[in-house]
Parts: structure tokens; sequence; C-alpha cells
């Protein structure tokens, strides 16, 4: 029988726009077997697209060639969603304040906010050859309610089921 | 995502439908509103309803495209939001920037 934790995937994309609808596809679909409720993933998803859209961006510059990973895997009761690209690194302290007055007009700026909002912890840690590595990680799986749609879902999907 | 344009009383309404995300959605917004500032529109109103997802790039469009219909002397406005799009003006705080209808009449009246 599979469990949540067995519930992951791994994608690994050229630094093109267009791939960031490839990854909400398998996330979407997979935050589903996983019994999510709809605003959930939609909140997980915003914050998944936030972080690949920077890291082809501002991490890969958008260069042919590079690419972006993508890892979802289930820790405890966290969700754990780590993106990584080969750009020269990133520091979030430079990143001013959307908030602040003489911010809030300013076409950009916003993509780390909305990360840091809609999960519950968001690291940039450096990538080991060169890069960023973020993680993004939310409490999801702590309702008995969850559990047990996550449970059904898991073995739906394990007897072959629509999964 | 595709964005239909009509004219009411004076107002351009754009009507985008789906997604206003980076490299596609927000590039056909910024074009669209482009096209209605080169027609001699002054007032936009952009109909949001049939938006399904936005993310920050679409927001920084939707400054920008505030910002350069205010400088040319005309105003930008949004018509009917989605709860979801609501929610990511308002942890922003763009809520209070932009003026927000729930109804066509009254927001073209507005201008």
């Amino acid at each position: 029988m599979a469990s949540s934790d067995q519930i992951q995937f791994h994608l690994s994309i050229d630094s093109r726009f267009e791939n960031i609808e490839l990854v909400q596809v398998v996330l979407n679909d997979t935050l589903e077997r996983l019994g999510l409720a709809d605003d959930s993933r939609h909140w997980v998803d915003l914050a998944t697209r936030e972080a690949v859209a920077n890291a082809i961006k501002h991490g890969n510059r958008g260069e042919a060639g590079k690419r972006v990973e993508i890892r979802m895997s289930v820790d405890d009761e966290d969700l754990v969603l780590t993106i990584s690209d080969q750009g020269d690194g990133f520091n979030p302290g430079e990143v001013g304040d959307p908030l602040a007055p003489e911010n809030l007009l300013r076409p950009n700026g916003r993509g780390l906010f909305y990360m840091q909002s809609f999960m519950d912890r968001v690291e940039f840690d450096a990538r080991q050859g060169g890069g960023t590595v973020v993680t993004l990680r939310k409490r999801v799986f702590g309702s008995a309610e969850t559990r047990t749609a996550s449970r059904e879902a898991a073995q739906k999907s394990d007897s072959g089921g629509d999964g | 995502m595709k964005i239909s344009a009509r004219n009411v009383g004076g107002v351009t309404i754009l009507e985008p439908k789906g997604k206003i995300t980076i490299g596609v959605g927000d590039v056909a917004l910024r074009n669209a509103v482009h096209e209605a500032l080169q027609a001699g529109s002054k007032n936009i109103l952009i109909n949001m309803a049939g938006v399904s997802t936005i993310d920050s790039s679409g927001v920084g469009e939707l400054v920008s495209t505030y910002t350069s219909t205010k400088n040319r002397g005309g105003m930008l406005k949004l018509l009917n939001l989605p709860p979801k799009v609501s929610d990511i003006l308002q942890i922003t705080q763009l809520i209070t920037v932009f003026e927000v209808y729930d109804d066509e009449a009254e927001a073209i009246a507005s201008f």
C-alpha cells in the first residue's frame, strides 16, 4: 500500500516560462491525490510558480540549457518543495519590502513576498556546484480529515484507480 | 490567455480570460492596454471576472499599466475581482491603489 510519503515527484525543466505550466499540471495532480483542498492547492501552486519563475528569470537568466529542478515530497506533516537553479546565487536580503510606500507601485519585487505569504517556511541555500535551492514548506497534513483523504487517495492510486 | 476589448461610453473595457502569469498572460495584458492607449483611449476598465490565476508578474503588469495610463492623464480601474485575485492584491496592499467595482455601469459612470 502506498502512503502519502511515497507520493512525490522530481521534474527537470529547461529555462522557459511555458514549462511552468507543465510543473503546475504535475503538482496539481499530485496535490489532488494527496487530498489537498482546492484553496490549498491554489496557494501552493502560486508559491511554486513564483519560485520556478525566479529560478528561470533571475537564477538561470533564461539561458537555454540551464535546468531548473523541482522536487516534491512529504516530510511528516509537511509538504516540501525544492526548486533549484544553476545561476550565480541569490541573496533574499537584497529584495526590498514590497509594502514600503516607495515600493508599492514598483512593477516587480513581490514574488518572494507571495512565496512567504502562502507557505509556512521559505529557505534559500547555495547549491553545491553553483546556483540556489529554494525550499518551500507547508503543513498540510495536520487534520484528521486531510490524513484520511490522503490515505484513501494513496490506496486508490496504489490499486490502479484513476491515478 | 485571451483578451477581448469593447468600448462603452468612452471607456475601453478589457476582458482577459485565463491566467495572467509570467511570459504569456502578462505580455498579452501589456499589449492590450498599450493598444488601447495608442488608439486614443484614456480610460480603461479591466473586467477580471475570467481571470483564474494571477502571479507577481501579472500583478506587476497591472501596476505598470495603472501607472502608464495615469501618466497619460487617464485612469485604469478594475471590475469583478475573483476572491483569489482580490486576496493577492490585498496582501500586497494594492487593493488600496486600484479602484475596484462590482457593477459595470457604476464603474463606467465613475470615470
